[in-house]
């Protein structure tokens, strides 16, 4: 701890400055109101509308206004790709986009895969070869592999790996992952 | 991580795009793979965003005239995965595939990326040994530079306020010629540590046509003309590739930073120079 040095009480703000920063605060906030946007997009299937800031990020909106909670926050950086929702149908890194650029769209988070209680065929070869350990990366490397198999259905070990190479996972060594996108891609061309 | 506030538009077709972008206030988002990334570490902080993912016909790919018009919201997705660059262009298609990750290339656009001028980035090479044009637009007109115009230093192009990239145009590739990206690749990121492209075409025996353009190398990437030079005109065998790679780095003010120092890089610049126009050579036919 910094001991308390001489000279710091009139370091320590003034009333006048505090009242000041309140004034700017409000007017901020104000701003940020005014600058406000409706949105309108499908989540899973299903229609939301909600006035957002325009910096608010996709993943923020999923997370704490949606309520979907699948898509993680890993990094924040747009490296780990944990935060990966399909666009339109493409997968992206949530953490990488505002909510605004996705009005009039269509998103797809991990929640939206299974149907009526059936897993994804994606979700259900990483759970039969044990493609997780903590699960924390596993919401977006099942997004990136289901864009994998739509665009590549046989893939190569090393289309594979090259296809996941934006999601990190920092248990499993990936072999399990690689593993799980071959099952997929062999059930579905069964 | 969150950015600074701002006021965003997204604007349905170009002109409205262009007459929000006249006043010199408001700064452009395409697949904001570089710009959001940036705002989030305050880094850029922009009053106005005029968002182009919304402008009919400015992603559009089509050939023209023995050239491949690209338009500047093409993402590096669809420039990999078009039937026409894959058939016309494929070092484009090539350098495409090689950006980032999938999600990245999803996202990112061609325009952006030449906006942005990473002295990293994967098409600068590309676009010099295509030597390539840029079609820049802004609501008092438009102009079109040549590449080496356009790029100007590192994050520094030769965009004046209230002008947006439209489109890029490169040469359709004669069938028999052959093409390769070697990049050395720095594993985080994905961006290019030295990236080389190689354009060329062989005729009676000799190499007849070169082109090589170098990423990553310096502050901004170049065209190679003391390799081709010293390859035009050999049988192309593997001494000749070696001896026109080694020039390579001459003259070069090589950059240094976390993941390679200078000397490195001008090392690796031949070795991947190298690598590129062998690729390239045994494609040609
Ligand atoms: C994890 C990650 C890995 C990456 N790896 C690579 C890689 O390996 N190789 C590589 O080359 N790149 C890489 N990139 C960068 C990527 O290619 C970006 O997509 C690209 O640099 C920017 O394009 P954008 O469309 O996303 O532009 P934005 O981020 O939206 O914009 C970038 C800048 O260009 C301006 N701008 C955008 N479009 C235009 C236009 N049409 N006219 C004028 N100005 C414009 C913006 O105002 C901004 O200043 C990576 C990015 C990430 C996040
Ligand atoms: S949280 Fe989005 S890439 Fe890591
Ligand atoms: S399972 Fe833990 S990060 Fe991938």
């Amino acid at each position: 701890m910094r001991p308390e040095t001489p000279g710091m009480a009139s370091r320590r703000p003034s009333r006048h400055l505090i009242f000041n920063a309140f004034c700017h605060n409000i007017i901020d906030r104000q701003k940020a109101d005014s600058m406000k946007r409706k949105i309108n997009l499908t989540i899973n299937g299903k229609s939301f509308t909600d006035e957002v800031e325009p910096r608010m990020l996709l993943i923020h909106y999923l997370r704490e206004v949606a309520g979907f909670t699948g898509p993680h926050i890993g990094c924040e950086t747009s490296i780990c790709g944990a935060c990966t929702v399909a666009l339109d149908g493409k997968a992206v890194k949530s953490c990488t986009m505002f909510a605004v650029q996705a009005d009039g769209r269509e998103v797809t988070t991990i929640e939206g895969l299974a149907t009526n209680g059936q897993l994804h065929p994606v979700q259900e070869a990483f759970w039969n070869e044990h493609a997780l350990q903590c699960g924390f990366c596993t919401p977006g490397m099942i997004m990136t592999s289901k864009q994998l198999l739509e665009r590549n259905p046989h893939p190569t070990e090393e289309e594979i790996r090259h296809g996941i190479e934006g999601n990190l996972c920092r248990c499993t060594g990936y072999q399990h992952i690689v593993n799980a996108v071959k099952a997929a891609a062999a059930k579905a061309g069964a | 991580m969150i950015p600074q506030n701002f006021e965003y538009s997204a604007p349905g077709n170009l002109r409205d795009a262009l007459a929000l972008l006249a006043g010199g206030n408001a700064k452009v988002l395409a697949g904001g793979m570089s710009l959001i990334p940036l705002m989030k570490l305050r880094l850029a902080a922009p009053e106005h965003l005029v968002d182009l993912g919304r402008v009919a016909d400015l992603k559009s790919i089509r050939e023209e005239g023995g050239t491949i018009r690209i338009g500047a919201t093409a993402t590096h997705y669809d420039i990999e995965s078009s039937p026409l660059v894959r058939g016309k262009c494929p070092l484009l298609a090539e350098a495409a595939s090689n950006i980032g990750d999938v999600q990245v290339r999803n996202m990112g656009t061609i325009g952006g990326s030449i906006a942005h001028a990473d002295p990293a980035a994967d098409y600068p090479a590309s676009f010099l040994a295509l030597e390539a044009q840029v079609r820049i637009a802004s609501a008092k007109g438009e102009r079109t530079v040549t590449i080496e115009q356009f790029l100007v230093d590192a994050l520094t192009t030769a965009l004046e306020p209230g002008e947006i990239v439209r489109e890029i145009i490169v040469p359709v590739e004669p069938a028999n010629a052959g093409v390769s990206y070697q990049k050395m690749v720095q594993p985080a990121s994905g961006f290019a540590i030295v990236g080389a492209a190689a354009r060329v075409r062989k005729s009676g025996g000799k190499v007849a046509f070169v082109r090589v353009g170098v990423t990553g190398l310096a502050a901004k990437a170049f065209r190679a003309t003391g390799v081709e030079k010293l390859l035009e005109g050999t049988s192309g065998s593997p001494a000749d590739v070696q001896k026109a790679a080694a020039v390579v780095s001459d003259g070069a003010d090589a950059n240094t930073d976390l993941h390679a120092s200078a000397s490195y890089r001008l090392q690796m610049a031949k070795v991947y120079t190298a690598r590129a126009l062998t690729q390239a050579l045994s494609r040609a036919s």
